[in-house]
């Protein structure tokens, strides 16, 4: 697995030269205010934005696109799922880079489906589905795919806490597995919990990177989100509390 | 082969030989001999038939990738200006009276085709996303038709005007193997390009960010769909006019037996379109009408207008 590195990338009024290099076998948060960038710079990390990205020795635009759709498996917010599909066949598009064969691809998808505990929802039509069993299915999508690295902008939102947990634990261990994972995160509680690494982005800035406690102080939050917080509990559980 | 590309390969192969026997004069082969029986079903009704296969067969194709690649169901190929443009130019080949010469009524018509796919491949030459590439095409299309309303209100007789009010209602009646052999190429050609968009249409089920991270070329995309939708329907106009409802129909009606995605209703689509045309035509031949018989594009509005509104009321139903 190779690593995934950021130079210098400036998309016009949205990143304002962010660097950053991302590990494989690490969960790395990107967290910041509203329009901070956080989805634009996911997606650069996913080849989607012309910017210097390389995974390894490779620049990634420099890449085949089936190439790197093979390496980086990336999810958007939109959620869009344009024809009532099945839970099955929603996983399968994952395998579209992929020329691995029929079995291959079955392994893959019912790999996939079990993870995020859709097996028994395979055959259901996406449009009967509750949103968050849409959001896994979705997610399901990404993994089918095998890639080194999982991009996800927002997984966790449309999420109930127990499906947070089976997915954050699903997450973890692709990273234990040895391959990357970057998520965009809202919730500033989950980054510091889950996560091994905290990216924060302010108006098209990183503005500080690094282990969640050492970077989700008190200080910056009040500098970035203009908000007054402290952290409560336990590392591993703790909770932002507001004033 | 999937299952509905089977069943309708199946019930093209039984319609086909009985749609030769049916017109006008029927001919029943356990019958009596019928007066110039061979003559009627060579020259007449097979390259007939032939045709509804071929304009029939790219329609249904073309409307299931343009529904795939706009990821809605209302879409027709005809919202890329291809079909008003090869309109236009078969509408100037009666203006210019080139139409009387052999040949010229299609040629023109292909070349219009061929120019509104250029104006097309010129704009996604550009790298514009799908809502601009429709946009586009949708212009095209309004312009195409204002040149040939133009054509029509300035056109030189009234014999120009009624051929060209006649053409453009759209039909196969009185077409030869001339006509099969000028549109079965593009047709197959525009065929072969569709069936190359299957994965990025599918992809793009996900949308254009998704589809792109999956390793869909977008560009790449819009060259095939233009290339494949404008062979397809600028070779239907050329021989047969404008025949609409097709296009828009015919995924409609194939997509509860596929697992919906794109890829899937491609063949199926095609056959299915083929398929109806074929039905349609024979129905047109049978049904007596004083001086002639029913229009095709006339027929097929007809019974596509009421199936276009019943699909609104039911889309507006599952939003509701």
């Amino acid at each position: 697995m190779s690593t995934l590195l950021a130079r210098n990338l400036i998309v016009d009024g949205r990143l304002e030269g962010v660097s950053l290099a991302l590990a494989p076998g690490t969960v790395t948060a990107i967290v910041g205010p509203n329009g901070a960038g956080k989805s634009t710079l996911l997606a650069a990390l996913a080849g989607l934005v012309p910017g210097a990205v390389s995974l390894g020795s490779d620049a990634l635009r420099a890449l085949p696109p089936r190439r790197r759709a093979q390496r980086i498996g990336y999810l958007p917010q939109s959620g869009e799922v344009a024809w009532n599909l099945s839970v099955r066949t929603l996983a399968a598009l994952g395998r579209l880079p992929h020329d691995a064969g029929a079995a291959d691809d079955a392994r893959a998808i019912d790999a996939a489906l079990r993870q995020l505990d859709l097996a028994a929802l395979a055959e259901r039509p996406v449009a009967q589905l509750s949103g968050g069993e849409r959001a896994r299915a979705l997610l399901a999508r990404v993994l089918a795919g095998e890639p080194d690295w999982v991009l996800a902008d927002e997984p966790l939102a449309a999420l109930d806490l127990s499906h947070q947990q089976v997915l954050l634990a699903q997450l973890r261990a692709l990273a234990g597995a040895g391959r990357g994972v970057v998520l965009v995160l809202h919730d500033l509680a989950l980054a510091m919990n889950h996560a091994d690494r905290v990216a924060v982005l302010d108006r098209g800035r990183l503005v500080a990177e690094g282990a969640p406690a050492a970077v989700l102080t008190p200080a910056l939050i009040a500098q970035v989100w203009g908000v007054a917080a402290r952290w409560l509990g336990e590392p591993g559980a703790r909770a932002l509390a507001l004033g | 082969m999937t299952r509905p590309a089977t069943l309708l390969a199946g019930l093209l192969l039984l319609a086909l030989p009985l749609s030769l026997l049916a017109g006008q004069v029927w001919i029943d082969p356990f019958g009596p001999p019928v007066r110039n029986a061979v003559p009627i079903l060579m020259e007449l009704r097979a390259p007939r038939a032939v045709l509804a296969l071929l304009v029939g067969g790219g329609l249904g194709a073309a409307g299931a990738a343009m529904q795939g690649y706009l990821r809605n169901p209302l879409a027709d190929p005809g919202l890329f200006g291809v079909a008003p443009m090869a309109a236009l130019g078969a509408v100037l080949s009666f203006y210019t009276g080139y139409a009387v010469q052999p040949f010229a009524l299609p040629v023109f018509a292909l070349a219009g085709g061929a120019l509104a796919m250029g104006l097309l491949a010129l704009i996604a030459g550009r790298g514009a996303g799908i809502a601009l590439f429709t946009l586009a095409g949708m212009m095209i299309a309004s312009l195409a038709g204002a040149l040939t309303s133009l054509a029509i209100s300035l056109s030189p007789n009234p014999f120009a005007l009624s051929e060209i009010v006649t053409w453009l209602m759209g039909a196969l009646a009185d077409r030869g193997w001339r006509d099969v052999a000028l549109a079965a190429p593009p047709t197959l050609l525009g065929l072969a390009l569709l069936a190359r968009t299957g994965r990025s249409l599918d992809a793009l089920t996900l949308g254009e960010a998704a589809a792109r991270s999956l390793g869909v070329d977008p560009v790449r995309l819009q060259w095939l769909l233009a290339a494949g939708v404008g062979c397809l329907v600028g070779a239907g106009v050329a021989v047969a006019g404008i025949i609409g409802f097709v296009g828009l129909i015919v995924p409609h009606m194939v997509r509860p037996f596929t697992d919906g995605r794109p890829s899937a209703l491609l063949l199926p689509s095609a056959l299915a379109g083929a398929l109806l045309l074929l039905l349609a035509d024979c129905l047109c031949r049978l049904v007596p009408l004083p001086g002639g018989e029913l229009r095709l594009g006339i027929a097929l509005s007809l019974a596509g207008a009421p199936f276009f509104l019943h699909l609104l009321l039911r889309l507006r139903r599952e939003v509701a």
